[in-house]
């Protein structure tokens, strides 16, 4: 396959960028799009030019690290990370457009490579749990209804990618917070700090410079783990819950 | 080595150059639950769904009043004559009138000053546009914001031309029937009207959706449901609001 590439070139964190055209070709459909960017990468650093940054690390779609926009859809085409989307999924002679996430909270770092630390931060306000769980028989010990364990499952699935801010007109970071508010809410480790962990999380949220939700559910459709929209609502039932009661537990 | 990489707070304190020491926490304020919703971009998005839901309740209200049109002058001059008694002698004339208006104005100024400021805040979060976009949004979700200004507008043009009857040109005092048909005789009255009627449709099909999301009573298994009966509401009251003028064209209302 031969494709054409527009790929946004920036050097550093306060450096102007533009989106720069790249001829690639020689790319097999069964490639990953991160290895028919390693393919450019080697041929840029053949010809002696800097090669494209980017986030990845395991490369196979548990990590989370990562994800860049392509062709305007966060992951690109395809319901998975972006180091699981193949080049079966382009045809010969396409231009492919690749964005790095754009959010104020995710600042470039260089080329497609942004900073996420922001969810750390949210993730330190109140993404833990301070109940002792022992070792896996101890687990056990404290039983979890079924239903409870399938929506604590399906929340933790989160990975951290960021796709959802990405995809979300307002740039909102509600769905990867109230994926990780809904995981541990919901069952009995977490109780301790259930109102806490609802209010502070939401605050560090808010303080990061994300936008609000406009329930316009681009996120969900952009997420590689299939989060779901109602995981919002769920976490503003929270919210409106824990503000009833005077905040703190 | 291993050892030294181990952050041991006295070690750390020892060795390393001092830490500055944290700057005094400030007091732990109760926190008030108002300020702390409002200040919070979920709490206002709360604020909106309720502020939305009084005015969708008023609308029905107001919708079935409307209908009374198609039972002739009689009917309906003697409707909107019952609202100014209503609630009489506990309450003054016009009192029930008042106490509903203030509640709406309260309402309308809340829900668009939340809106103003979460849409400041929105479009602050993504300063630097993507340069090729695919939208997955539905066309009432995208036209929210500028459907909520043609909507206040309108309710401006609304209560001048049937309340204060300011720009109505054929209007008396007292005759709310003669006035709505002297409103939709003209091309720009029906042209506003149901304009704004549709607009109205689409900011509700997605405003009640959103406002049970809000309010955290979105589950995936009733999705599908919730969605159904915010399209249904907003056809039936858009739809239920058309009919006056359509019914004036007509000429079924005369």
């Amino acid at each position: 396959m031969r494709l054409t590439l527009r790929i946004w070139r920036q050097h550093g964190p306060n450096e102007p960028g533009a989106m720069t055209a790249y001829e690639v070709d020689g790319i097999s459909p069964e490639m990953s799009f991160l290895e028919m960017l390693d393919t450019l990468n080697e041929e840029l650093i053949l010809r002696g030019e800097e090669p494209v940054a980017f986030d990845h690390d395991c490369r196979e779609g548990i990590c989370g690290a990562c994800g860049m926009v392509i062709n305007g859809q966060a992951h690109g085409p395809e319901r998975t990370t972006t180091c699981q989307l193949h080049m079966r999924h382009f045809s010969d002679g396409d231009t492919i457009d690749v964005e790095p996430w754009r959010a104020a909270a995710f600042p470039v770092v260089k080329d497609l490579v942004v900073d996420r630390s922001a969810f750390d931060r949210i993730i330190g306000s109140g993404g833990y749990i301070s109940a002792p769980t022992g070792s896996a028989p101890d687990a056990h010990a404290t039983p979890v209804p079924k239903p409870v364990a399938d929506t604590a499952f399906e929340h933790a699935e989160c990975i951290g990618c960021g796709a959802c801010v990405a995809a979300c007109p307002n740039g909102s970071a509600m769905l990867f917070t109230s994926a990780k508010v809904v995981h541990l809410n919901v069952l009995p480790q977490g109780q301790p700090e259930r109102e806490s962990r609802v209010l502070d999380m939401v605050g560090a949220m808010d303080e990061e410079g994300f936008g609000g939700c406009t329930n316009t559910g681009e996120c969900a459709v952009a997420c590689p783990k299939g989060i779901p929209l109602q995981s919002i609502s769920m976490m503003n039932r929270e919210f409106l819950r824990a503000s009833m009661k005077g905040g703190r537990s | 080595m291993a050892l030294a990489t181990r952050t041991d707070p006295e070690r750390a304190a020892q060795k390393g150059p001092r830490q500055r020491p944290e700057p005094p926490r400030k007091p732990a304020r109760s926190p008030s639950l108002i300020g702390s919703v409002w200040r919070s971009t979920v709490g206002k998005k709360a604020v909106m769904a309720v502020t939305g839901l009084i005015m969708l309740a008023y609308l029905a209200v107001h919708m079935l009043g409307n209908l009374k049109i198609f039972f002739g002058p009689g009917d309906f001059n003697g409707y909107a004559h019952w609202l100014r008694t209503l609630g009489e002698p506990a309450l003054h004339y016009e009192w029930f009138l008042w106490l509903v208006r203030v509640a709406l104005v309260a309402s309308v100024v809340l829900h668009a000053v939340a809106a103003y400021q979460l849409s400041r805040r929105d479009l602050a979060a993504r300063p630097q546009k993507y340069a090729r976009r695919r939208q997955k949004s539905s066309y009432a979700t995208r036209t929210m914001r500028w459907g909520g200004v043609i909507l206040g507008l309108f309710i401006v043009w609304h209560i001048l031309d049937l309340t204060t009857l300011t720009v109505n040109e054929h209007a008396e005092p007292g005759h709310p029937y003669q006035n709505v048909v002297a409103t939709f005789s003209t091309w720009y009255g029906n042209t506003i009207y149901i304009v704004a009627m549709l607009a109205l449709g689409l900011h509700i099909r997605h405003g009640l959706w959103s406002a049970a999301q809000t309010l955290g009573t979105g589950r995936p298994h009733r999705d599908r449901a919730l969605k159904i009966v915010s399209t249904a509401v907003a056809a039936v009251l858009a739809g239920g609001f058309i009919a006056v003028p359509i019914g004036v064209m007509t000429g079924v209302v005369s």
